[in-house]
């Protein structure tokens, strides 16, 4: 798996590190219980189009927003992103 | 037919010509008491445990593949039951003792090995981290000892104990752990259900799930439709995929899962060793080769293929723990979908929809559960009730604070 990182070019996966899923917008302060379980817990987890977010801690150290299909590993984007 | 020596050897005296199918391949009838969705490990279980504890027989297992084309004829066949959490402990000793007595009762060899599971640590905080969990085993009746590093030795030549940065201080041994045979354990629940007249349904998809006013009516498939009073799923990797279709949205994610095969040499580990400063796990199968693996891939798929860094990662371990696996080749490897849950820890519980009931969450750790599995998953679905030995598995425990996190991760699946 390779991920075109748009500062360092296509790089191997092992460069990069990733913590899942790009969380949806985060709940108010005083949201219900409810919308802070479905933040911290509920995933949508997809067969195709995943948008997660890696960071290329071997390379330049940014934040990345990745498109990937889950069902080939086929990355379709990279964009830098603050996680 | 049942299985005997002496069926062995009337057989072998007449040419091996009269052996029968071990399970029929039935047409789905219109309509079952009840469906289990999926053919692994634990549907083909819980079909099993339906049928003899439960005495519900109008059973359908509905398979997209062939029986055990999933999880249970992928894993490194390790079980054990050395966990820390009361929410855990009792289930995976209750599996222990099922796994003691399966062989008898579906009548099936499964090769079941009680090699022991050697942890080693490598730190002497780790070294307490593993007498805190011994004896908390110990206090839930499970047998667990305390290694020193002269007993390692003793126990497992061609141990690399004396590396410079990561030295063997010594281990927790469960010696009733081991292994498994896993497709046997699938074929043997398959072929003890069926004989209780559970209908089998392979290569049938369950494309969609049809609910009316909150309550389950059966399932689709690509044979058609098949109504049901109760639907349990077991679809392991592909939980968030189907439970979707009862509009469930689960703490789950997918993730991939690598093991690997060694060419065949003779007999050099004869119990299942886990290195505790990096991840791999290792055994030696009865055809000699070495069965190993390591941690998951780390990203979601569904792919049921790995990545070379972890291919890397493994190996290394391998030849750091054991210097003379550098000179063997691996033969295989290959990759399962599993579904990790936010906690690590697996749900067995109902569902908001009235007669469909989920079964999932195993993470890496599922085969050694297979047989509680079906067997509280059965209890569940007959009696509409958890039974005590899954009643922490519930699917609401992330929202209520009821977490069951062995690892002290958090809500990050891919940590568990
Ligand atoms: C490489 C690897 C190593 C492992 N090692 C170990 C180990 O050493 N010890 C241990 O305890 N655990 C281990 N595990 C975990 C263990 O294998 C799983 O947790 C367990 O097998 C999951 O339960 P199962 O057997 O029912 O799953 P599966 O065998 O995956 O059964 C699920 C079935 O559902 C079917 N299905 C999916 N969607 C549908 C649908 N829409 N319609 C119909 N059917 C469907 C699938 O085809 C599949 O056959 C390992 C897993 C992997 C991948
Ligand atoms: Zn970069």
């Amino acid at each position: 798996m390779r991920i075109p990182c748009p500062l360092c070019g296509e790089r191997d996966a092992a460069e990069f590190s990733t913590i899942g899923s790009a969380p949806p917008p985060r709940p108010s302060a005083d949201a219900p219980m409810e919308d802070w379980h479905a933040y911290l817990h509920l995933r949508d987890n997809p067969a195709g189009l995943h948008a997660e977010l890696w960071q290329h801690i071997h390379g330049c150290r940014q934040w990345l927003r990745v498109m990937r299909d889950t069902r080939s590993h086929a990355v379709a984007s990279a964009e830098a992103c603050r996680p | 037919m049942r299985y005997s020596a002496l069926a062995l050897l009337r057989h072998a005296l007449t040419g091996n010509r009269s052996w029968t199918p071990a399970w029929r391949d039935p047409a789905p009838k219109p309509a079952y008491d009840t469906i289990i969705v999926g053919g692994g490990g634990h549907g083909l279980a819980t079909a099993h445990y339906l049928a003899k504890r439960h005495g519900i027989t109008d059973v359908a297992v509905v398979e997209k593949g062939y029986l055990g084309s999933g999880n249970v004829g992928r894993n490194t066949t390790i079980i054990r039951s050395n966990y820390l959490l009361p929410g855990n402990t009792p289930f995976y000793e209750h599996s222990m003792k099922l796994w003691e007595g399966l062989e008898q009762d579906i009548n099936y060899n499964a090769m079941v090995s009680q090699r022991g599971v050697l942890n080693l640590c490598h730190s002497d905080s780790q070294r307490d981290a593993y007498a805190r969990r011994g004896n908390a085993m110990r206090l839930a009746g499970v047998d667990a000892e305390l290694l020193d590093a002269a007993q390692v030795r003793a126990m497992v030549p061609g141990l690399n104990l004396d590396s410079v940065r990561f030295p063997v201080k010594g281990g927790l041994l469960q010696r009733r752990g081991g292994t498994v045979r896993h497709d046997a354990v699938a074929w043997g629940y398959a072929r003890a259900a069926d004989s209780r007249g559970v209908d089998l349904l392979q290569n049938t998809e369950v494309t969609g799930i049809r609910v009316q006013s909150g309550r389950v009516l059966g399932v689709e498939t690509t044979r058609g439709f098949i109504g049901a009073k109760r639907v349990g799923l077991a679809v392991a990797g592909n939980t968030s995929r189907v439970a979707s279709m009862a509009g469930l949205r689960l703490p789950i994610e997918s993730h991939v899962l690598q093991a690997f095969v060694s060419e065949a040499v003779k007999p050099m580990i004869d119990t299942v060793i886990t290195y505790g400063a990096g991840h791999l796990y290792v055994s030696q199968s009865d055809k000699g080769g070495l069965v190993f693996g390591g941690d998951i891939d780390g990203y979601n798929s569904y792919a049921q293929r790995g990545n070379l860094p972890v291919v890397h990662d493994v190996m290394e371990c391998a030849v750091q723990l054991f210097p003379s696996m550098s000179r063997l080749r691996y033969l295989r490897q290959w990759g399962g979908i599993m579904d990790m849950s936010m906690d690590g820890s697996p749900i067995i519980d109902r569902t908001p929809v009235e007669g469909l009931f989920l079964n999932c969450g195993w993470c890496y750790g599922g085969f050694k559960a297979t047989p509680a599995s079906g067997w509280c998953f059965a209890h569940t679905i007959a009696t509409g009730q958890p039974h005590a030995l899954n009643a922490a598995f519930r699917l609401d425990r992330l929202a209520s604070g009821h977490v069951i996190d062995e690892k002290g991760a958090g809500a990050q699946a891919n940590l568990h």
